[in-house]
């Protein structure tokens, strides 16, 4: 008999389910961890496309699924202002010159910065790699963003951090909320007669843009109160504040204890004795404080096989890409003085072949009944 | 089951409090209706019962209001959660999570009941609203009716005893409302739930109140008591019963079935005349043309192959569904909607290579939020901005705009206005750079009775003066009153077109109470009756 606050079948597939959203965003995390361990563009390039393949097989039919390909973009301005930067500012090394640009001549307080100049092929592949770096993890971020909305995250989120994460939840949300107002400012610029662009069509459309979407905060503030929202059990309020203190002097020791353990000084014993402590204390606050507090969870979703599946290809992932970098670095680092034609180390593509896998060995998303004809569109 | 005892509230920084010495009780299982003028205190009305006022929005509130004895001043609107839920005006800012079955669980995992519990009353909630399968859609996709439905079954699975609503019905379109109000009337008899709901639609809603509350605003108390008692003497009152006192008809009838029982001696006695309509200019002189218009949103279809052509001095009310292609098609009237396929010519020149300056003096569109037009931090600025971008003489905006609404004053923000202040604002930014082609998108979207009836008193004057007025409504009542051709969209597609009396007395959709009590006779209006009856007496 299926648990009866547990998952249900949608829209006729028997298979289709939620994959917990936690899961997704730790099989990402194990991605953008191993993008920040290399430069290597060819491995940059495959982990792009590993997380690529699985959020086109698994991404539902909903509006925050389509953030992908905009992440994607994003990456790859980056990589242009990273490149162009270089090209303008950088001070540029190296022996294969590409090109020669008109350098111009700096007033002396500015000594150390050079503009324009001859521009080499070591400098450039350099700062392109270090672009697509950046890029690739943003991808990353980018394929959880699509694969679990970031309100379904919410609902794991512990009780005691929960009103934590929905003060992110609605950070998160209020930026697309002000680009719904800037298109919507931009078209009524336009009925008075005026001009969409340039600096004074945005100074112009500020005030009307941010005051909309503040109201649209206010009026979801205002909606969380009413349907009870930080409700609490009576707890006194000598349990609170210790419950409070537990927290605070727990995440302090973890500060002390973390900042022995990097920098000298600190007997290590002690260093590890502090973090314990502060994850013990801080632990003890978070049970205490979601015994104060009177949410329940509505289907939570559930940790399976498949969740199990996207853990383990996560640590596969940053396994193989802690080991190849502890083992042979200029694997993971080729180096672009001389410039080399960087390798393929085969520990990481089978890692990352193994982070593919999700992309049929989960369950699909539910097929969400709804056909873009009546989706109202006011322009 | 709610009591306002000696309740006066003020705004912070309010000259005047909005409620004064108000004691009033609600008892259970009744719906209340609350009436009265834009801006008169309705929403901190409804605002209070559950203490968003004034927990939420600061203010003074003097005397106590309890529900189901729980007094507001000590428990904040989060304790009130389980006995009060409240359906705000916006639906979709106000949806805290992504999908309908969430949605309809939020309220629910906040008061802490057991997941067995959560899960059988989601499921019953979906029943009960007519929204199961729209269960797992984003609450983004929903058309007005649905979100309004969504809205208030994600506060019904918490049961609570009081259901609290402000405009339910004003967005929609008539079958939408008729959906939302059906479902309301089954919470009142069937679960015994107390409903009290403001609303400026009285056409739709009076007929199902059990008593109304009057907020006249300004200095006037608050009054209350059985509908057809409050109806008789306030100008805030739907066709039926302006028609009703006409005819003298006692008791006053609240329902289009009402009406139509005193109705005989009136169809009689009108038998033989016709209306007087709007003369409207014998040969048709075309400002705009639509050809064989497109619009496509990505996979979607929005305007399909339609063509109309838009005459000097016509008022033509454009009608149909939500999300049927209204506003579309009117902003790709003034083209900031990309095209497909088709051309729109509007005095001799086509919307979208006109550049931004010059737009105006061809054609003008209120949106449907008028808000959005407005950026300046006065009306005067805003006048003067005006001008400026129409190339009009200074002071012509702020003339029209006394023309249209006198008791603005220069000094008000333009965010502080009323919504109907708002509205003609933009309609005189819009007027004054006198575009042959006006727009108009939902202009009665919050509008009372009285401001409605100036808007059409104002849209004739337009009209005469040689504009071509298009307006795009909900309201049927409007559109019976000021045009003089309806267009019926459906799905992109043009379904009928043609003169008003033509189109609304053939659809039981569309048709406005005035016709719906006299047919067969072909009156729209209490106006058209009233002349009828005056040249019978003469």
């Amino acid at each position: 008999m299926k648990p009866i606050n547990g998952p249900c079948a949608i829209g006729g597939d028997s298979l289709a389910r939620w994959v917990h959203p936690g899961a997704w965003w730790i099989w990402a995390l194990g991605l953008a961890f191993a993008a920040s361990r290399t430069t290597n563009p060819f491995l940059l390039l495959a982990i792009v496309a590993a997380a690529g393949v699985v959020v086109y097989r698994r991404r539902p039919d909903a509006p925050w699924a389509r953030s992908f390909s905009f992440f994607l973009i994003l990456g790859c301005i980056i990589i242009a202002i990273r490149v162009v930067a270089q090209i303008i500012l950088g001070a540029s090394f190296g022996t294969v010159l590409v090109f020669q640009l008109p350098s111009i001549a700096l007033p002396s307080f500015m000594a150390g910065l050079s503009f324009g100049g001859p521009v080499f092929l070591e400098a450039l592949l350099a700062a392109l790699y270090d672009g697509m770096r950046l890029a690739a993890i943003i991808a990353c971020i980018g394929a959880a963003n699509s694969l679990a909305s970031p309100t379904r995250l919410l609902k794991s989120v512990p009780a005691a951090l929960y009103e934590v994460g929905v003060a992110v939840v609605i950070a998160i949300s209020f930026v697309p909320r002000l680009i719904e107002h800037v298109m919507s400012t931009r078209h009524t610029r336009k009925l008075r007669g005026r001009s969409t662009r340039g600096v004074r069509a945005l100074a112009g459309s500020a005030v009307p843009v941010l005051h909309g979407a503040l109201e649209g905060s206010v009026t979801l503030a205002a909606a969380m109160d009413s349907r009870g929202y930080g409700r609490k059990a009576p707890v006194s309020s000598l349990r609170r504040r210790t419950t409070s203190g537990a927290m605070l002097l727990g995440l302090v020791c973890v500060l002390v204890g973390t900042y022995g353990l990097l920098a000298p000084g600190m007997p290590s014993t002690l260093a590890i004795a502090f973090v314990v402590a502060g994850v013990g204390g801080a632990l003890l606050g978070m049970w205490w404080a979601a015994r104060a507090t009177v949410r329940t969870v509505y289907r939570p979703d559930p940790w399976w096989a498949p969740e199990w599946l996207l853990l383990a290809t996560s640590v596969v992932v940053v396994a193989a890409f802690w080991f190849v970098g502890a083992t042979s670095p200029e694997a993971l680092n080729p180096s672009t003085f001389p410039p080399s034609l960087p390798q393929l180390p085969v520990v990481c593509l089978v890692a990352l072949i193994a982070a593919v896998t999700p992309g049929w060995f989960t369950p699909r998303p539910p097929m969400l009944t709804y056909t873009s004809r009546t989706v109202e569109v006011s322009a | 089951m709610i009591r306002f005892a000696d309740v006066s509230f003020t705004y912070p920084d309010a000259a005047q409090p909005t409620i004064r010495h108000l004691s009033l009780d609600i008892p259970e299982g009744e719906l209340t209706l609350v009436v009265g003028r834009t801006g008169s205190g309705k929403t901190t009305l409804l605002r209070a019962i559950n203490g968003l006022v004034p927990h939420f929005t600061g203010g003074t509130l003097r005397g106590t209001i309890s529900v189901a004895g729980r007094d507001t001043a000590t428990h904040p609107p989060r304790e009130l959660a389980d006995v009060v839920g409240v359906v705000p005006q916006d639906p979709l800012s106000s949806f805290v999570t992504d999908v309908v079955e969430d949605e309809l669980a939020y309220g629910m995992e906040c008061l802490g009941l057991a997941p067995s519990v959560m899960r059988r009353r989601v499921e019953e909630v979906l029943d009960l609203m007519g929204i199961a399968d729209l269960r797992d859609r984003p609450v983004t996709t929903l058309s007005g009716g649905q979100r309004q439905r969504v809205a208030i079954g994600a506060v019904l699975t918490s049961h609570p005893r009081v259901l609290v609503l402000d405009e339910p019905t004003s967005a929609l379109d008539p079958g939408a409302a008729e959906e939302v109000l059906a479902a309301l009337q089954r919470l009142v008899h069937d679960l015994g739930v107390t409903v009290v709901m403001a609303e400026h639609r009285l056409e739709r809603v009076v007929q199902y109140a059990d008593r109304v509350i009057l907020v006249p605003g300004g200095d006037a108390p608050i009054t209350w008591g059985e509908p057809a008692v409050m109806m008789l003497s306030t100008p805030i009152a739907p066709p039926v019963v302006h028609l009703g006192r006409l005819a003298g008809w006692n008791p006053l009838p609240l329902s289009v079935r009402d009406a139509r029982r005193s109705a005989p001696a009136l169809r009689t006695l009108l038998g033989g005349h016709t209306p007087h309509l709007r003369s409207v200019p014998a040969s048709p002189t075309p400002v705009a043309q639509i050809e064989s218009l497109t619009v496509r949103y990505g996979q979607r279809t929005a305007l399909r192959d339609v063509s109309i052509s838009l005459n000097v001095g016509t008022i033509t009310a454009l009608m149909g569904r939500n999300g049927a292609g209204k506003s579309t098609l009117l902003n790709a009237l003034v083209g900031v909607v990309p095209r497909a396929a088709g051309t729109v010519t509007i005095d001799g020149r086509s919307p979208d290579s006109t550049r931004p300056g010059s737009l105006l003096s061809c054609v003008g569109l209120v949106p449907q939020e008028p808000a959005d037009l407005l950026e300046a931090m006065s009306v005067a600025d805003e006048c003067r901005h005006a001008d400026k971008d129409a190339g009009c003489e200074p002071g012509t905006t702020r003339a029209t705009l006394a023309l249209l609404a006198p008791e603005i004053s220069d000094a008000t923000h333009p965010r502080d206005l009323s919504e109907g202040g708002r509205l003609l604002l933009a309609l005189a930014i819009m007027v004054a750079a006198r575009p042959p082609l006006l727009l108009l998108d939902e202009p009665t979207r919050g509008l009372d009775y009285p401001t409605k009836h100036r808007l059409a008193g104002i849209l004739r004057d337009l009209a005469d003066a040689g504009h071509a007025v298009v307006m795009a409504t909900h309201d049927v009542e409007l559109a019976a009153e000021v045009a003089d051709r309806v267009i019926v969209l459906a799905d992109g597609e043009i379904v009928a077109d043609g003169t008003t009396s033509d189109i609304v007395t053939s659809s039981p959709m569309f048709a406005p109470q005035v016709a719906k009590v006299l047919a067969p006779e072909p009156f729209l209006t209490v106006e058209q009756v009233r002349a009828a009856l005056i040249e019978e007496t003469a």
